[in-house]
């Protein structure tokens, strides 16, 4: 009797499922009982035809384990507001939290810095003992003074807390109320994302959000002052521009008719953000950090919004697509020729690429969207996605990861270091997709490494521009003869 | 001179007078030869104005705000000297209502340490504001600082909770360092059985009242003046009575106890038993006098 190809996959799976829990049971041992029960509801093992991906997330961290988790500072400065250009972020509190997130996300953007844009500098109230035992008030009116007297095209401040500010009670909406007023209405955003509020990044991206809602879209009335509106405007939301991701997903709506009237918030300005209430559909890509102003706009201003995903071909195809569905004929054929148009630089990249990675293994333990998002470009690529994380995922994010993984793929939620490398080192991936603190420790394994938080100072990945740029990296990194170097030369 | 250093430091609800008890009966260590030196721990910073004979002084925090650190300022810039030669430094703050004075009193303390200002002093006094707020106002409990403490009380009810809250304070610290509670300082309030429920309260709290001083106007009069009963009517009475506690405390050096703090309920209990409230009172608890009034 032949066995047949669906036999054999089953097979496969059911394989792969027991490996994975044999895996996690192993990773547990070596934790106290407690700690133990807490990090098991966290692993797992995806079942086909479940609606989430069986783990538990958004919970405080283990103490006492490596996470590989942020703060709401890091949330609001380093993701949401950072990225606006034509504001000031100051990082209001002790020097560090702003040295050490000092232009670390690669935000990319368009003008003169220093002048009208100032996303690379660093503005801190270097708080010393004095301003922690008398309060940061008059230092925050000070440097504020000095923004306007030093950069006086900036469009507008926004105050990110760090956590001695939530301690000592500086009254930061006071002093950037009556700055603003000072300095004739112009916008200065208070942010309370002090770092100790929340279990992760993501209260930050939620406080951030919210502070946008407050101080940006309340404060200016229901309409700005001068806007054209057209049909086919839409807003880019929760797109960071790393390396140039925005730029080259923009390009694809705007060669399907569309007009792109803001970038939230990746080379993004302020009065992006304040026209976007204008826009017929808000498409968004990072749902984690900014679903929460997508469904304000949606609910205050009836602007609908639907998630895309601009990673590796079939995504980016699909999601053209569904984008087009809220439009007209007109951008349905826009995105048809769209498509068609990429086709020939698509086939070329997966012709010279895919052979060279077909059935290699990945795992990822990434934040945001991309433990689920860029499963499809490697798809593309013939690879397979065999583990995924995320740092910060809500059930939601795991929700939608079931449309993504595989039945049997491992799941990690907030993984730690020790988990992590266990886990590497006993599945033996063909490519780790991580962070800066992860990579070494794997290349050290011989095990190949991403950094897929900053594409390794590489990219853009979105956008079929980006899936040339994606392939290569990931073949470079793969199939770089360095690994044939690593064995050890005595054994 | 150091190796018997004592330190000690008083505590209380505020408003029970530790600023005036204390400066007084200093004044009474220091014409008994003693070497003082006070620190005021009060964002108020009005810890030494009776030996100073001035409200405020430059504070610590205030100099370090204006130099810019506390590592710009010199010893001799905080230090006063004032009646009898005592020497005072005050922490000082922030305004109410903004920064950390908690923080304040911390970096207050470890800089007068680490400038030596101890040296040649055989006493070293804290005065620290009434609450207990925050770790920063726990500083002059930890280890290697106040060896006793003494807390002002009253017979008023708040004061003896008051009392038994900062003896929770010295118990969690006494374990891991060397505090320990000196004995309660009683200021007379003319409540009903004033004394014998000090006293009562003492037993319970593993220590004893020190000395019961009693109520005098005269505190007021020099006060007025700012100045202490020692300075103002050295003949006095009342002057007399802060010799005795200052006697009392210099011999009561290495007597100190690990307090033995009670619950709310056990405070209630002694209250009954000194009669001050009946047992039947507590169908009286929640009532309004016009509601009592209209029961009857």
């Amino acid at each position: 009797m032949s066995i047949t190809a669906e036999e054999t996959r089953e097979q496969i799976v059911a394989e792969t499922k027991t490996r994975n829990r044999a895996l996690i049971d192993e990773v547990l041992k070596v934790y106290p009982e407690k700690t133990a029960k807490r990090r098991a509801k966290h692993l797992g093992a995806y079942e086909e035809g479940k609606s989430d991906c069986g783990v538990k997330s958004n919970i405080k961290s283990v103490p006492g384990v490596m996470t590989i988790r942020g703060c709401a500072y890091a949330g609001s400065k380093g993701v949401v507001w950072g990225p606006i250009k034509d504001m000031i972020h100051i990082s209001h509190g002790p020097v560090g939290c702003g040295q050490y997130s000092w232009g670390s996300r690669r935000n990319y953007y368009i003008g003169t810095t220093g002048v009208d844009t100032f996303v690379t500098m660093q503005f801190t109230s270097d708080f010393q003992e004095k301003d922690i035992v008398f309060g940061g008030d008059k230092k925050l009116e000070k440097i504020m003074d000095e923004i306007e007297d030093l950069f006086p095209l900036n469009h507008g401040i926004t105050v990110q807390s760090e956590c001695p500010i939530g301690l000592i009670g500086d009254d930061i909406e006071a002093v950037s109320k009556k700055k603003s007023k000072e300095f004739g209405g112009k916008t200065i955003v208070p942010v309370r994302c002090e770092g100790f509020r929340g279990v992760s990044q993501s209260l930050g991206h939620h406080i951030a959000n919210d502070s946008i809602r407050d101080y940006v879209f309340e404060k200016q009335g229901a309409e700005p002052k001068v806007f054209e509106k057209t049909p086919y405007d839409v807003a880019i939301i929760g797109d960071y521009n790393i390396g140039g991701d925005a730029w080259s997903s923009r390009i694809l709506l705007e060669e399907m008719g569309l007009r792109v009237i803001a970038q939230w918030s990746g080379d993004g300005s302020l009065a992006e953000l304040e026209n976007t209430p204008m826009a017929k559909l808000n498409v968004l890509h990072c749902y984690r950090s900014m679903n929460y102003i997508s469904r304000y706009m949606e609910e205050k201003h009836g602007v609908p919004w639907v998630e895309y995903n601009f990673f590796g071909p079939s995504k980016i195809a699909e999601s053209l697509r569904t984008i087009a569905s809220y439009f007209d004929d007109h951008i349905k054929e826009g995105a048809e020729r769209v498509i068609e148009k990429y086709n020939r630089l698509t086939e070329e990249v997966i012709a010279k690429y895919r052979p060279r990675l077909e059935g290699r293994t990945v795992m990822l333990f990434v934040g945001g969207l991309r433990p689920r998002h860029v499963i499809g470009a490697y798809e593309d690529l013939g690879m397979n996605v065999v583990g995924t994380g995320y740092e910060f995922g809500h059930n939601d994010d795991y929700q939608r990861t079931t449309h993504y993984v595989k039945d049997g793929t491992l799941i990690y939620d907030d993984v730690t270091g020790y988990e992590f490398e266990k886990m590497v080192e006993s599945i033996q991936p063909d490519l780790v997709g991580s962070g800066i603190k992860e990579k070494y420790v794997f290349q050290k394994m011989g095990v190949p490494f991403r950094q897929m938080h900053s594409w390794d100072y590489s990219g853009p990945y979105h956008g079929y521009d980006g899936f040339a740029i994606f392939a290569r990296d990931m073949d470079m990194a793969i199939n770089n003869p360095v690994w044939s170097l690593t064995k050890t030369p005595w054994e | 001179m150091s190796d018997k250093l004592r330190q000690i430091a008083f505590y209380g609800k505020g408003g029970i007078g530790k600023s005036t008890t204390s400066q007084n009966t200093l004044a009474a260590l220091s014409e008994m030869g003693q070497k003082i030196l006070i620190v005021g721990c009060d964002p108020k910073a009005d810890s030494t104005r009776l030996i100073l004979h001035s409200k405020a002084q430059d504070t610590v925090l205030s100099l370090a705000a204006e130099a810019g650190s506390v590592e710009d300022l010199e010893l001799e810039d905080v230090m006063k000297v004032g009646y009898r030669d005592i020497r005072c430094v005050e922490s000082g703050g922030p305004e109410p209502g903004v920064g950390c004075a908690g923080r304040g009193v911390i970096t207050s303390i470890n800089f007068l340490e680490e400038n030596g200002a101890y040296d040649g002093a055989d006493y070293v006094s804290y005065d620290v504001l009434g609450d207990v707020v925050c770790g920063g106002f726990a500083m002059p409990i930890r280890e290697n600082k106040a060896q006793e403490i003494y807390i002002v009380m009253s017979g008023e009810m708040m004061a003896m909770y008051a009392a038994n809250n900062i003896s929770k304070g010295v118990l969690k610290y006494a374990n891991s360092g060397g505090v320990r509670l000196g004995g309660l300082i009683c200021n007379e309030r003319q409540t009903d059985k004033e004394l014998e429920l000090a006293d009562a309260l003492a037993g319970k709290l593993g220590t004893k009242l020190i000395h019961f001083i009693p109520r005098d106007n005269i505190v007021q009069h020099a006060e007025l003046r700012r100045m202490t009963v020692l300075e103002y009517a050295p003949e006095s009475k009342q002057a007399g009575e802060y010799r005795t506690l200052a006697q009392k405390i210099h011999a009561n050096g290495g007597n100190g106890t690990i307090p033995t703090p009670i619950t709310m309920d056990e405070l209630e209990d002694m209250l009954m038993e000194f009669g001050i409230m009946q047992k039947e009172d507590a169908s009286l608890i929640g009532k309004s006098a016009a509601e009592l009034a209209a029961a009857v």
